[in-house]
């Protein structure tokens, strides 16, 4: 069965569970009184238990990064391309481990969730939370798995925040830390997107104030909204261009002169926003955008990046890439400048691509090599 | 590891162990990888070039990749022992400004470049009245990267302006090897010039 799949696959994944009893306290205040986190693991953690690599999601993702779920399929996990024998993070020498974060809506403990408390889903009761509140849960599942120290963080966007922050709270655990296409906070642009996709899913009315599950519906038409506003920030001018242009869709390249569709960006992202509804929790989205909106390690060293960075103990690889304007090259220096004012071990690559901030999911050449290299050098150190 | 080139060899003569370096333009990392394994160096490289990212990340040396001619604004003053730049200076814009902001980043610093007094390459000018091309000027003047090209007087005339002391100076043939008799006329008889240099006090 397994020979179904592409050699540099890791193929048929299973998804494990594991369900944690005691409370996790939040950066809110609150606390998760019981969860449960969803991950896969690819690749054989050595004897030394030295060689895990942790990958964390982005805003959209989850834990099924790699491989496939059955053998029909249609689409590997989120990032195939960096995942797998052979490539950037190398199943025959790491250990790796991918997770659903608390509240997101792929069978890790989220607002679609039961509040043990009351019985009922949790829907816009389930307590915000923050990057650092994901990392206390997974530091949580490192212990369970015995990884006392990771060889490596890994992620992108969002997924990078979450490994940067790894490298503030718990120095000693983090060997290398992989920041791909990030920033150190969010811009009052970059939260001002968010507030206008949070406020297409708020005044959609199948929302219910966050309990459309007991309606038995979903804000289909919010959520969408979301995700197409979120999806012209993840490509470039050049990119939409390149692949749209002025395309007219449909009817021989007539005008309707209606509000029908009229060219294929719009098809596109229409059909973005829909395939997003059947896949994507609203009350989740709200919660991820938060999330990215909280995110400021240096807003308690007085917002000196550098303070907050002051005790980490690992060595960075920062990557952007030139197109990026969600989180442009110039965000990534910020995390650069502030590591080299501290004489932190850190390399910094800026790659040239057109696709914006998409890119970081994508199978660039000189990307991947960036990665290839790193990571090499990563499993000799560690003995993978 | 394989032999390092003998200008690096001269460069690593003169950085301190256990001294902070930061290298500009670095290609592949050789210069810094050496210094880190055999003198103890911490530091950093900057490099344009994607391939010569990757190499550095190899080499295991810590690569920030940057175009020189933004400035070096992310470094703060007095940050690094030495300030090392090999072959790129007559590659850059501003190599004034840039000399500038070595000595401000760095206690020291250390260049390396084409000697554009070199008699052959006068005779080429004189004789042929042809852009010269040597060893050490292997390109055709359309597309040279090497846009600023200067003598070691014309260097050392900088130095003075700028308030720099030098405190070291080598001349090399194309091969970078040390040949005795380029000492007594190092304008004309110095393919590639080597100086170490400080803020005059």
């Amino acid at each position: 069965m397994s020979n179904t799949f592409p050699a540099d696959s890791v193929g048929l994944v299973v998804p494990k569970t594991h369900h944690f009893h005691e409370p996790l306290p939040l950066d809110s205040g609150r606390e998760l009184p019981e969860y449960q986190l969803v991950y896969e693991t690819y690749g054989e953690l050595n004897q030394d238990r030295s060689n895990a690599i942790l990958v964390c999601h982005a805003l959209s993702g989850d834990h099924h990064a790699a491989g496939y779920h059955s053998p029909t399929d249609r689409k590997p996990g989120w990032w195939e391309s960096c995942i797998g024998p052979g490539k950037p993070i190398d199943t025959n020498r790491f250990f790796v481990v991918s997770l659903n974060n608390i509240g997101g809506c792929s069978g890790s403990t989220g607002p679609a969730s039961i509040n043990p408390r009351t019985g009922e889903r949790y829907g816009p009761d389930f307590p915000i939370v923050t990057v650092a509140d994901w990392v206390r849960s997974q530091a949580r599942l490192a212990d369970v798995l015995g990884i006392d120290c990771w060889a490596a963080v890994v992620g992108g966007s969002l997924g990078a925040m979450q490994c940067l922050q790894w490298a503030i709270d718990y120095p000693d655990r983090v060997r290398h830390a992989l920041l791909i296409a990030t920033a150190p906070k969010l811009s009052a642009q970059n939260i001002a997107f968010n507030e206008v996709a949070r406020q297409a899913i708020l005044s959609d009315p199948d929302f219910h104030d966050g309990r459309y599950l007991e309606h038995g519906t979903v804000p289909r038409r919010g959520l969408a909204l979301a995700r197409m506003l979120g999806h012209i920030t993840y490509l470039s001018d050049d990119a939409m261009r390149a692949k749209f242009g002025r395309e007219p869709r449909g009817t021989a390249g007539k005008l309707s002169f209606s509000f029908d569709i009229d060219f294929e960006v719009e098809s596109y992202l229409r059909y973005q926003g829909q395939s997003f509804v059947e896949r994507f929790d609203a009350n989740t989205y709200l919660l991820m955008t938060k999330a990215l909106d909280y995110f400021d390690p240096a807003a308690k060293h007085n917002h000196d990046l550098s303070a907050a960075l002051a005790h980490v103990q690992a060595s960075f690889l920062v990557v952007s890439f030139t197109s990026d304007w969600r989180f442009a090259p110039s965000r990534s220096r910020e995390i650069v400048r502030a590591l080299l004012d501290g004489d932190k071990d850190v390399t910094y690559a800026e790659i040239d691509a057109p696709h914006g901030h998409d890119a970081f999911l994508l199978p660039i050449p000189a990307y991947l090599d960036v990665l290839q290299a790193y990571l090499e050098q990563v499993a000799e150190e560690v003995g993978a | 590891m394989s032999e390092l080139r003998a200008d690096l060899a001269i460069i690593s003569e003169w950085i301190e162990p256990g001294s902070r370096v930061l290298d500009l333009g670095c290609g592949d990392g050789a210069l810094l990888k050496y210094l880190q394994e055999e003198r103890g160096v911490s530091g950093y490289g900057l490099e344009i070039d994607p391939a010569n990212v990757v190499a550095c990340i190899r080499n295991g040396v810590d690569v920030i990749q940057t175009d020189l001619d933004a400035g070096l604004n992310d470094f703060d003053p007095d940050s690094f022992d030495y300030v090392v730049m090999t072959h790129t200076l007559q590659a850059v814009s501003y190599p004034h400004r840039l000399i500038s902001e070595m000595l401000r980043i760095g206690r020291q610093g250390i260049v390396t470049f084409p000697n554009f007094g070199y008699w052959r390459v006068r005779l080429q000018l004189a004789l042929k009245g042809r852009m010269p091309m040597s060893g050490a000027l292997p390109h055709k003047w359309y597309d040279t990267p090497n846009i600023r090209l200067c003598t070691l007087r014309d260097f050392e005339a900088l130095c003075r302006q700028q308030g720099i002391r030098i405190l070291e100076r080598r001349v090399l043939d194309h091969a970078h090897h040390e040949q005795a008799f380029s000492r007594l006329l190092p304008n004309l008889l110095g393919e590639i010039a080597m100086y170490r240099f400080e803020r005059a006090a």
